[in-house]
């Protein structure tokens, strides 16, 4: 218990430092980044819109020390201000609006691609230089080294032009209401088939043979042999005797990979016009939307950081060992 | 004592590579009786474990049993299918590794390995299971309640004790002790011997014990074989091993070791590049004593080879 609470401890200073940075980095910046905005947009902002800008980015003159708590205040809220390219609409509501389809996305792509490149990897370990083994990995390696937009882009027109059995873009058909029925979840589902495929395809790889490698380096352990001297059944002891110690490397990187879900898939959503942070990211970029950068940086760091304590809690739970860490 | 139960005979285990094949136990037989202890003792390499491995059928490549049997209460070993073996291990032998520190699952609970033995090969509940845990655990002296602990936080005396009480689980004809307390140092060594004597008195199993500690082996067996690069070339009653060796390599491994009682004696040992090749099959030399002939002079004491 101290354990996690010294992580979570951590955490929420490292999530300070972050939102410290966050507020630093305009003023920090050369010049003023709003004007340099303004020269960028041509003057078409109102007098108040830049006033309201001045005072967001912490720009407007006063002295730094109470603005840094009123930004703290704010953040703390979640009032992270106006976007400035869908003026005027609030900078937590355009990430609220995205972030959901990102974590659609992202979350079933990992969760298939993690499950099945593990188990895959097991197999494999398990039956070292059989079928599964001299085959999956060559070939998984060679899909995953493909460039993703063009493997992207490929699956998009052999199945969604030239076969016409895939929707090409956006999460869900045109004029349908979004709600709670079999109707809307079949079509998000069908719009999420090919974008979610085509990550698991070029990820596969990575998970099945990090997973092969430790669990062959587990194989050798002595614990197995005396499982086999057990008489054990086979299963029993590929499962909770070596897949279960050669999986504690595999949480630590799915809960790097969660975490990293939510900045999003830029180039799936570039290529499916899939709704998400990725794409809004890149938007914000492009558009100088200084406020909106600032919520979508805020926003990453918090669930790489929540993602991370996860992490924290599982691994807890698989290896004892950590507990008096 | 006269009721062999582990029977091996001429058994040849080879590790095989694509250019040559080195043997890691050459024409090895030997008969270990129910109630007996049966010493294998020798250099590192010599085969020792070699030979345990393969009586448990745990060898793994490039090592393969190439010609040879074992037999175990007269059933043949290496003939069993692979559910036939897996209801033979533990049930009639089980062994307790050289390295018997690292045994365990580091990941689970020693009670959940209690249980994962016991109701693989008896059926039964979770709770009958976990009690006879209990059992176990008291017998080597250790408080039923750390069945709750994990490996780690139990010390290796500890754990090479849990081991052993695993290993007496389902109370096995035969327990191979591959180099037991290796890891161990003496103090706790002794008492692990202890106990291990006192199991064997109150259960009645035979042991395959190996060692290449000398004084440990003199300590508890009945009978020893001396090996030495995949070969027995010394197998003798221990009183008789102890006086009246006859082979070099027998006399060397014996002068290697201080005596803890006694005079003080010049430690002796095979003198630099001293090797026995093509090493002849046992001849008998009475009261159980058989003896590798060689062209070697016999030592006598404190002398090196």
């Amino acid at each position: 218990m101290s354990f996690l609470l010294r992580r979570l401890g951590f955490y929420l200073l490292a999530f300070w430092a972050s939102i410290t940075l966050n507020f630093l980095l305009p003023r920090l910046m050369p010049g003023d980044p709003v004007t340099r905005m303004l020269s960028r947009s041509q003057q078409r902002l109102e007098p108040q819109q830049v006033e309201a800008l001045r005072t967001l980015m912490g720009v407007d003159g006063g002295p730094i020390i109470p603005e840094y708590f009123a930004y703290l205040g704010r953040i703390l809220t979640g009032d992270f201000g106006m976007s400035i390219s869908r003026f005027p609409t609030p900078v937590s509501e355009v990430i609220a609006s995205q972030l959901p389809w990102t974590l659609l996305l992202g979350l079933t792509s990992l969760i298939i691609a993690v499950i099945l490149g593990n188990l895959l990897g097991i197999l494999a370990a398990w039956r070292r230089g059989g079928f599964l083994d001299s085959i999956a990995p060559p070939l998984l390696v060679f899909i995953g080294s493909f460039p993703y937009f063009w493997l992207a882009m490929g699956a998009l027109y052999i199945f969604g032009i030239s076969m016409g059995v895939a929707p090409m873009r956006h999460a869900f058909s045109v004029g349908l209401v979004p709600g709670f029925n079999l109707v809307f979840i079949l079509d998000v589902a069908a719009h999420l088939i090919l974008p979610a495929l085509t990550i698991v395809l070029v990820s596969l790889g990575g998970w099945m043979l990090g997973m092969r490698n430790t669990m062959i380096a587990t194989n050798s352990e002595d614990y197995i042999l005396m499982a086999e001297a057990k008489g054990l059944r086979p299963h029993r002891i590929m499962l909770n005797y070596a897949a279960r110690n050669a999986m504690l490397p595999s949480v630590t990187s799915m809960g790097m990979s969660i975490g990293f879900i939510v900045g999003g898939a830029l180039l799936t959503e570039v290529v499916f016009a899939y709704p998400g942070v990725g794409y809004q990211l890149l938007g914000a970029v492009q558009g100088l939307d200084y406020p909106l950068m600032q919520g979508m940086f805020l926003t990453i760091t918090a669930a790489v950081l929540i993602a991370n304590f996860l992490v924290d809690l599982v691994y807890v739970r698989l290896d004892p060992r950590v507990r008096k860490g | 004592m006269s009721v062999p139960v582990l029977e091996v005979q001429e058994l040849t285990v080879e590790y095989v590579s694509d250019e040559r094949a080195v043997r890691g136990a050459d024409r090895v037989s030997f008969t270990i009786h129910a109630g007996e202890i049966f010493g294998l003792a020798g250099e590192s390499g010599c085969g020792k474990s070699t030979i345990a491995n393969s009586i448990m059928r745990l060898l793994k490549d490039p090592a393969r049993i190439t010609h040879g049997k074992i037999l175990f209460d007269g059933k043949d070993v290496l003939g069993m299918d692979e559910a036939e073996l897996r209801a033979w291990r533990w049930n009639n032998v089980a062994m307790v590794f050289q390295s018997a520190m690292n045994s365990l699952n580091p990941v689970t609970r020693i009670g959940e390995q209690f249980v994962d033995v016991i109701r693989t090969h008896r059926g039964g509940t979770r709770a009958t299971a976990m009690q006879r845990a209990e059992e176990l655990l008291k017998m080597v002296r250790i408080d039923p309640a750390r069945l709750r602990a994990y490996p780690h936080q139990l010390s290796g005396g500890q754990r090479q004790r849990i081991v052993i009480a695993m290993a007496c689980a389902l109370n096995p004809r035969l327990l191979i002790l591959d180099e037991p307390t290796t890891a161990l140092d003496v103090v706790v060594q002794q008492e692990i011997l202890e106990q291990i004597r006192d199991l064997q008195n109150e259960l009645g199993f035979a042991i395959l014990f190996i060692t290449h500690d000398m004084s440990l082996m003199l300590e508890l067996s009945n009978r020893i074989g001396i090996m030495y690069g995949g070969r027995i070339v010394e197998l003798a009653p221990s009183r008789i091993l102890h006086h009246d060796s006859r082979h070099p390599y027998t006399q060397a491994l014996l002068g290697a070791f201080p005596p803890l009682h006694g005079p003080k004696v010049k430690l002796t040992g095979l003198a630099e590049g001293v090797k026995f090749t093509n090493v002849q099959d046992l001849e008998d030399h009475g009261d159980g004593h058989w003896v590798a002939p060689t062209d070697q002079p016999v030592l006598s004491q404190g002398e090196a080879l």
